[in-house]
């Protein structure tokens, strides 16, 4: 028999611990905002003078109601925060919540007035909603194994706290031309789509033990995907502030505000070209006062200090308790060979909670699920939980001995689904379900797709693949970066689905290929179906679908697609 | 327009000299870039300050910054964030010391961040509650990271005491 361990009270493991100064920070936002929602609730605030306001805390008006994202940073959580987030979905929203791509959390369906109360509990578990939205330096998201996997060369969450700090309420960039958004890895397997973001940061220790950081700048989806470029390798980590704020300064005094399709920092390192904008950015770090900005040893060892280090002793017999559970149950053999991820240490396993389940919502979660997720997570991973890009979550630090327990625990809940990294781990955007900027509804496309390829043992056949749906080309959903992605289109006045082959987000990062044309809602399902029949007789040994479309080109999807239309 | 300054409602001894106006002697006055030659030219030396447009590089007074009193900075919609850079940089790149004035709709919420990128005062809005922008000016403690005001630090990090 495997072993079920005892709860026990959680430190802030793998996240930064607050002190009184950092809550009277937020006491006295929350307090800010109370103000300005009972000035707008008594008609002194407009709504167009109130709406910046609400953004920079997170409160955006959706088709039917207020959306409240919360930040996570760097996607890392305690169990009781979790326990605060099922509280807020019971008692304000209607008993579930929803995980993005940003490692944030989004309560859909929130009461204007209950918001200040909502802001007061969050910041009651050192929480909060600031610069979830609006033209400022969005949640920096981070490796969902950082600290853990086996092929990381540096954590770094320090440094990704380091960054929530400084740019939290920057007073020099909380009105930039658009939204700015960094991500932060440790591992030379790209994890954090870097190479998408405004500014990506690779790190790994420099020849003085340090941290030294390669900064990829002018990535982003949307509208005009583009691939980051790298603007300075092996910057030291000592610069680091002072190089972001460079990049930051340039950014905001020459993006482009007349247009906000145009106003993100990748259309004016395109206008500039990158050695125009390395000048400029240069010439700023040149004349600026770099004292102020230093990151000196002491002070990343501070912070640093704050995180709790889970103690990682696991009995030398674990892997092999492990193997002999695999062995006797084919069904948790199947889910470990999906939803693990190898271990730094010896003895322990990164297990992956599928929010994905058959015929589910990409990334919802019930306020019980929550519950369980909290608790389970202090019995097997010390209370410490983390929400994924893919809108998964994350036990970090399970023993291998205690694999089997954690799995059958999260079988009772429904929560043990098999398919991380296949293609019903679909990513997709709110849609028209609940965004006034769609085009068409993004869930019903992941739920028939989940639904058609729900076969456990047919998914792991297929194997590795990544199925991205946007409603727009806002591309919230990063179809650009799926092998198979999927955007929703107006076709006067019906909704249609437009079909593109071949992005990646990770080290191969690419963007997708449109395929052909847009296709009706219930023919786009068919289309996806009948790509993976085209895979798998076309593929070679363990090629995964994008390396076979790669190898192939287009034709022969185009045909399998439109053939015999 | 009220002028403020410090949170409280201040005198405004600058005259604003539009560009087809003449620039009067003994009489401390703000013109455009392109008329700062001609308004040191005055017969007797009195107070000159310049105002910027968003997209104007602070650089460019780097010589004449000494002789000026006053730089305005222009806020043409609250969202429009430029004139944070420009005045930071006023500060940390050019070390003037004298009186940077927000113009423009901005909004009392964002005044922290104005002193905080070494703005002075600001012409608040006709009509504007100039209590909302006292309560704005005395709000906040605790900031995260260094500023030109050169907060204390408090503890670890780049956390900063702001002084009310």
């Amino acid at each position: 028999m495997s072993e079920t361990p005892v709860t026990v009270p959680a430190p802030a493991v793998g996240r930064y611990a607050y002190d009184q100064v950092d809550r009277t920070f937020l006491h006295e936002r929350v307090e800010q905002f109370r103000d300005q929602v009972a000035r707008r609730i008594s008609g002194e605030l407009s709504e167009d003078q109130f709406k910046p306001l609400r953004l920079m805390n997170g409160l955006y008006l959706q088709l039917h109601a207020y959306m409240l994202r919360v930040a996570i940073p760097y996607g890392m959580l305690g169990a009781s925060q979790m326990r605060e987030l099922a509280h807020i979905a019971r008692t304000y929203d209607r008993d579930y919540g929803h995980f993005t791509t940003r490692q944030n959390i989004q309560f859909n369906w929130i009461r204007l007035e209950d918001t200040p109360d909502i802001l007061g509990r969050l910041a009651g578990v050192d929480m909060h909603a600031i610069q979830t939205s609006g033209n400022c330096i969005r949640n920096v998201t981070c490796d969902e194994f950082a600290g853990a996997a086996a092929d990381e060369v540096l954590d770094p969450r320090i440094h990704a706290e380091i960054l929530r700090q400084w740019s939290t309420l920057h007073p020099e960039f909380s009105f930039l031309p658009r939204k700015f958004k960094i991500a932060i890895t440790g591992s030379p397997h790209d994890r954090v789509a870097a190479r998408f973001h405004d500014i990506g940061l690779i790190a790994r220790p420099g020849d003085n033990g340090r941290a030294v950081f390669d900064v990829y700048v002018g990535g982003g989806l949307g509208r005009t995907p583009v691939i980051g470029v790298l603007l300075r390798d092996s910057l030291p980590e000592e610069d680091l502030l002072a190089w972001l704020e460079a990049i930051v300064r340039v950014y905001n005094a020459h993006g482009r505000r007349d247009n906000m399709y145009k106003a993100r920092i990748k259309i004016l390192v395109q206008a500039l070209g990158i050695e125009r904008f390395r000048e400029e950015v240069d010439a700023e770090f040149a004349q600026m006062d770099r004292a102020r900005y230093r990151l000196e040893p002491a002070i990343v060892d501070a912070i640093r200090a704050r995180f709790a280090v889970p103690d990682l002793h696991a009995p030398a017999d674990a892997a092999t308790r492990m193997n002999d559970a695999r062995t006797r149950v084919p069904a948790f053999d199947r889910w470990v060979r999906t939803n693990t991820h190898p271990h730094r240490v010896a003895g322990f396993i990164s297990a992956v909670i599928s929010l994905k389940p058959d015929e589910g919502i990409p990334g919802d979660v019930t306020a019980d699920q929550m519950d369980a997720i909290a608790d389970i997570s202090e019995r097997y991973s010390f209370g410490e939980i983390r929400i994924t890009h893919m809108q998964n979550v994350v036990l970090g630090h399970v023993r291998q001995d205690q694999l089997h327990a954690l799995w059958q625990e999260l079988l009772a809940v429904g929560l043990a689904t098999p398919n991380i990294g296949l293609i019903g781990d679909i990513i997709a955007c709110p849609g028209l379900d609940y965004c006034s900027l769609a085009n068409a509804r993004s869930i019903p496309i992941a739920q028939k797709l989940s639904a058609r390829f729900a076969d456990a043992g047919l998914q792991e056949r297929i194997g590795a693949l990544r199925i991205n749906i946007s409603g727009c080309i806002n591309a919230c959903g990063h179809h650009h970066a799926g092998h198979i992605g999927i955007l929703g289109v107006d076709k006067r006045g019906e909704e249609y689905f437009q079909l593109t082959l071949g992005g990646s987000g990770e080290n191969d990062a690419a963007i997708g290929q449109i395929l052909g044309p847009a296709l009706p809602e219930d023919e786009t399902v068919d289309a996806i179906a009948a790509l993976i029949d085209a895979y798998l007789v076309h593929r070679r040994d363990d090629e995964r679908f994008v390396d076979t479309y790669r190898r192939l080109g287009a034709a022969v999807f185009k045909d399998a697609v439109y053939a015999t239309a | 327009m009220p002028l403020l300054e410090n949170g409280r409602i201040v005198a405004d001894g600058w005259t604003d000299v539009a560009d087809d106006a003449p620039c009067p002697d003994k009489t401390a006055i703000i013109v455009s870039p392109d008329r700062l030659e001609e308004a040191l030219a005055r017969a007797e030396a009195a107070p000159l300050g310049v105002r910027l447009a968003p997209e104007d590089d602070v650089a460019l007074l780097r010589t004449i910054l000494p002789r000026l009193g006053l730089v305005c900075v222009n806020f043409p919609t609250f969202r429009d964030g430029r004139a944070f850079t420009q005045a930071r940089a006023l500060r940390e790149h050019l070390h003037f010391t004298g009186e940077i004035r927000a113009t423009g709709p901005a909004l009392p919420d964002q005044y922290e961040f104005m002193l905080r990128c070494g703005i002075t005062t600001v012409e608040i809005p006709d009509g504007s509650d100039p209590a909302i922008w006292e309560k704005a000016h005395r709000r906040f403690t605790v900031a995260y990271q260094p500023s030109v005001l050169h907060e204390k630090a408090q503890g670890f990090g780049f956390r900063r005491f702001l002084d009310a």
